[in-house]
């Protein structure tokens, strides 16, 4: 019986190399010598420190408050003493405020958490719930769960779609997640189909964890979940590639899921978000794929929000050799660190570290004009003709374009045989099109 | 044959008498002031006036909206030429160039990662602020060279910015495409300059660079009234620039420098010889 397995248009099909760390359980981080949380975690405004130098802390207090809407709260990922509220090094690649917190190895909860019998609580104390336990999308953005939450009441929200695709090379974060705790991400689910009021609920996996597909299905037995096995290609976990795949629309050009009444959250959410509304847990912990061919010993480990690199790589038995590249998140969208120094954040799905020898240090040459860049790009753009316009700095004729609807995967530069880069020159014409946009607001 | 000749012949012939008309019933007034302006005006369409081209200074000049020495890049000489024409009485604004305040180049200051991307330092500047370990250092990507309309800016093989003094006429194109603001306008009279831009720590700056200013406050007290230091990051005093000299051998990183004697390491523009564009100022 030949299966054709739901996909998308586009998209290219990079070594998996998940076995380093497919099969490890979950194991959890001892606690680090000291935690830097940063304030800026999420997309959307940072939070504020409401704590100070010399001030105890309990896990799970609150050390940052939101700021509007689009914000979320931080909280203490063990408890301990506050010695330092400044600007630390970040994964995104500057200074940013943090709290440092040094633990006092009693981990103590702080007492003002409370759980709660979902049956007691409407739908909008859950998303309140969320809310206040600052839980993010998991998949790597880190955009505020609650706000994703909250449709506008006339988007009516129809299909509910759960990514536990996880189509970045080498991260296996998500697929131990569904192995070893499939009842916590199945109440989340459940509690997020309630929010929503959705009808149908399908759970998206790609077709290279087939004992993670098995496991879901036989969970998902006698409830309107389905479980759908997807076709392994990059970007598949993406939104809106997800969405075409599973229900043949595609999200408008410029629009939102929303708009087609379709909502999507990563598995690793809605494990956090039963944590949130079930049992009153903040986000303090993660699942977190340290891997690589430079790491001694690659594992997956539940890490607590604001772990240093180091104490990461020390866990998993020292670095082989220096690495070339470290990536924080997945070695196609995550972000390149120059140091160990900088902590997992919320959005940290795994840590890479390549050798020298891996990373593709060549030159730019010119465009040959053949396409692969176009075949591959899962938006349907031309990505050779935006990053031309955007480099000359012809940014009508880029946002003309459709450059704003580029999604940044790097397919384009993963295939481009001239190592043109692509997706630099597209992100770069894409913030001259939003300061554009903005000075004519102005 | 004669046919097609004659009916091309009045078809030019009509067409010429209504373009002659034409040209005398809509004619277009132009003061021939402006014109006088536009011609002494340099033509080079920079900007640095606020206008879009050198036509629209000229026009607001006539119509009296503007003053005279709105144009840097023309300097004393245009302003005595403008008020010849216009007949007013007009001063030249103090003569400035440009100053990349940076002497870190590739080989004496720590880069953070390899970087091979787009040659645009906007780009760059956007991945992880930038491929040098300083908050304020050139780039060296070159961006403030190709905005230079008056091709007075050298892009050493070390990777660092540097503004020739003869050419630069002052027009700021490259301080807006900068994207760590590591340029500024100083006096064309002063030939002294402190080539740093980081308000880090001295320690931290020792880190990343050879010859950048640590905040030792040395030269302040070798020459109190030409220096200050702010937030770890000394600058000279123009209005005391004759006297800055000497603070200059007392400097620990060598990063004050007297562009009369020399040009950043690696350059190859020559100090400034010419008298008169220094005796200018």
């Amino acid at each position: 019986m030949a299966i054709k397995l739901k996909t998308f248009c586009g998209g290219i099909h990079p070594p998996g190399n998940k076995q380093w760390s497919a099969h490890k359980p979950i194991e959890d981080c001892p606690l680090p010598e000291e935690f830097i949380v940063p304030l800026a975690q999420h997309i959307g405004a940072p939070s504020t420190a409401c704590v100070e130098p010399g001030q105890l802390v309990a896990k799970g207090q609150t050390i940052g408050a939101p700021k509007g809407f689009v914000s979320v709260p931080v909280h203490a990922p063990t408890s301990g003493e506050v010695v330092a509220v400044e600007p630390r090094p970040h994964p995104w690649g500057t200074s940013l405020p943090a709290v440092v917190i040094r633990p006092d190895g009693e981990d103590r909860w702080a007492e003002e958490l409370e759980a709660a019998d979902p049956n007691d609580l409407y739908p909008e104390d859950m998303v309140e719930r969320v809310r206040l336990a600052g839980v993010v999308g998991m998949g790597g953005a880190a955009f505020p769960a609650h706000v994703k939450m909250s449709p506008p009441p006339e988007k009516k929200i129809h299909t509910l779609i759960f990514n536990g695709v996880e189509c970045e090379p080498y991260l296996t974060a998500d697929h131990r997640l569904m192995l070893e705790e499939p009842e916590r991400i199945l109440q989340g689910i459940a509690l997020l189909r309630f929010i929503y009021g959705a009808e149908r609920v399908v759970i998206g996996i790609e077709a290279n964890k087939p004992d993670a597909i098995a496991l879901l299905q036989a969970e998902c037995k006698d409830t309107p979940v389905e479980v759908i096995a997807l076709e392994v290609k990059y970007p598949q976990g993406a939104e809106k590639q997800l969405i075409a795949a599973v229900t043949g629309t595609e999200v408008p050009s410029g629009g939102l899921p929303m708009d087609i009444g379709v909502a999507v959250q990563n598995v690793s959410t809605a494990a956090a978000v039963t944590d949130a509304i079930i049992y009153g847990r903040p986000l303090i912990e993660r699942i977190c794929t340290v891997t690589g061919s430079a790491v001694r010993e690659p594992k997956n480990l539940r890490i607590r929000i604001g772990t240093p690199l180091s104490h990461l790589v020390a866990v998993c038995g020292g670095l082989l050799e220096e690495p070339g590249k470290i990536i924080l998140g997945g070695p196609m969208m995550g972000f390149t660190q120059t140091s160990f120094d900088v902590p997992a954040v919320r959005g940290s799905s795994g840590l890479l570290l390549l050798r020298e020898e891996e990373v593709v240090c060549q030159a730019e040459g010119p465009c040959i004009r053949c396409a692969r860049c176009v075949q591959g790009c899962p938006m349907h753009l031309l990505p050779t003709t935006i990053a031309a316009y955007a480099r000359r700095n012809l940014v009508a004729e880029a946002a003309e374009y459709r450059a704003m609807d580029c999604i940044e995967c790097g397919c384009c530069s993963y295939n481009c045989p001239a190592t043109i880069p692509l997706v630099q020159a597209i992100r770069y014409g894409k913030a001259a099109i939003i300061a554009k946009k903005r000075a004519l607001t102005l | 044959m004669l046919a097609a000749i004659l009916s091309l012949g009045c078809i030019g012939l009509v067409a010429a008498i209504a373009l002659g008309f034409a040209a005398k019933k809509f004619a277009v007034e132009v003061d021939p002031r402006e014109l006088a302006v536009l011609e002494v005006l340099p033509g080079a369409n920079c900007g640095a006036c606020g206008f879009p081209g050198c036509a629209g200074y000229a026009k607001a000049l006539v119509a009296g909206k503007i003053d005279l020495n709105q144009c840097p890049p023309g300097g004393a000489e245009l302003v005595t030429q403008l008020a010849n024409i216009l007949g007013v009485e007009a001063s030249a604004a103090a003569p400035e160039v440009a100053v990349v305040l940076c002497q870190g180049d590739n080989h004496r200051a720590q880069l953070k990662y390899r970087y091979l991307g787009l040659e645009d330092c906007t780009a760059a500047q956007k991945i992880a602020d930038g491929p040098k370990s300083c908050p304020g250092g050139c780039l060296g990507l070159g961006s403030c060279q190709r905005a230079c309309p008056f091709n007075a800016i050298e892009i050493t093989p070390e990777g660092l910015a540097v503004i020739s003094r003869e050419k630069c006429t002052g027009c700021r194109k490259c301080i807006s495409v900068c994207p760590r603001q590591t340029i500024r306008m100083t006096p064309l009279e002063s030939t002294v300059h402190v080539l740093c831009n980081s308000h880090d720590k001295g320690a931290l700056v020792r880190k990343y660079c050879q010859i950048g200013c640590i905040g030792c406050h040395i030269c302040q007290k070798t020459v109190p009234q030409a220096y200050r230091v702010e937030n770890f990051l000394a600058e000279v005093v123009y209005e005391e620039h004759l006297v800055a000299m000497e603070a200059i051998d007392k400097c620990p990183t060598k990063c004050i420098r007297d562009f009369a004697t020399g040009y950043p390491d690696g350059s190859s523009l020559l100090p400034s010889t010419d008298p008169e564009k220094s005796d200018a100022a």
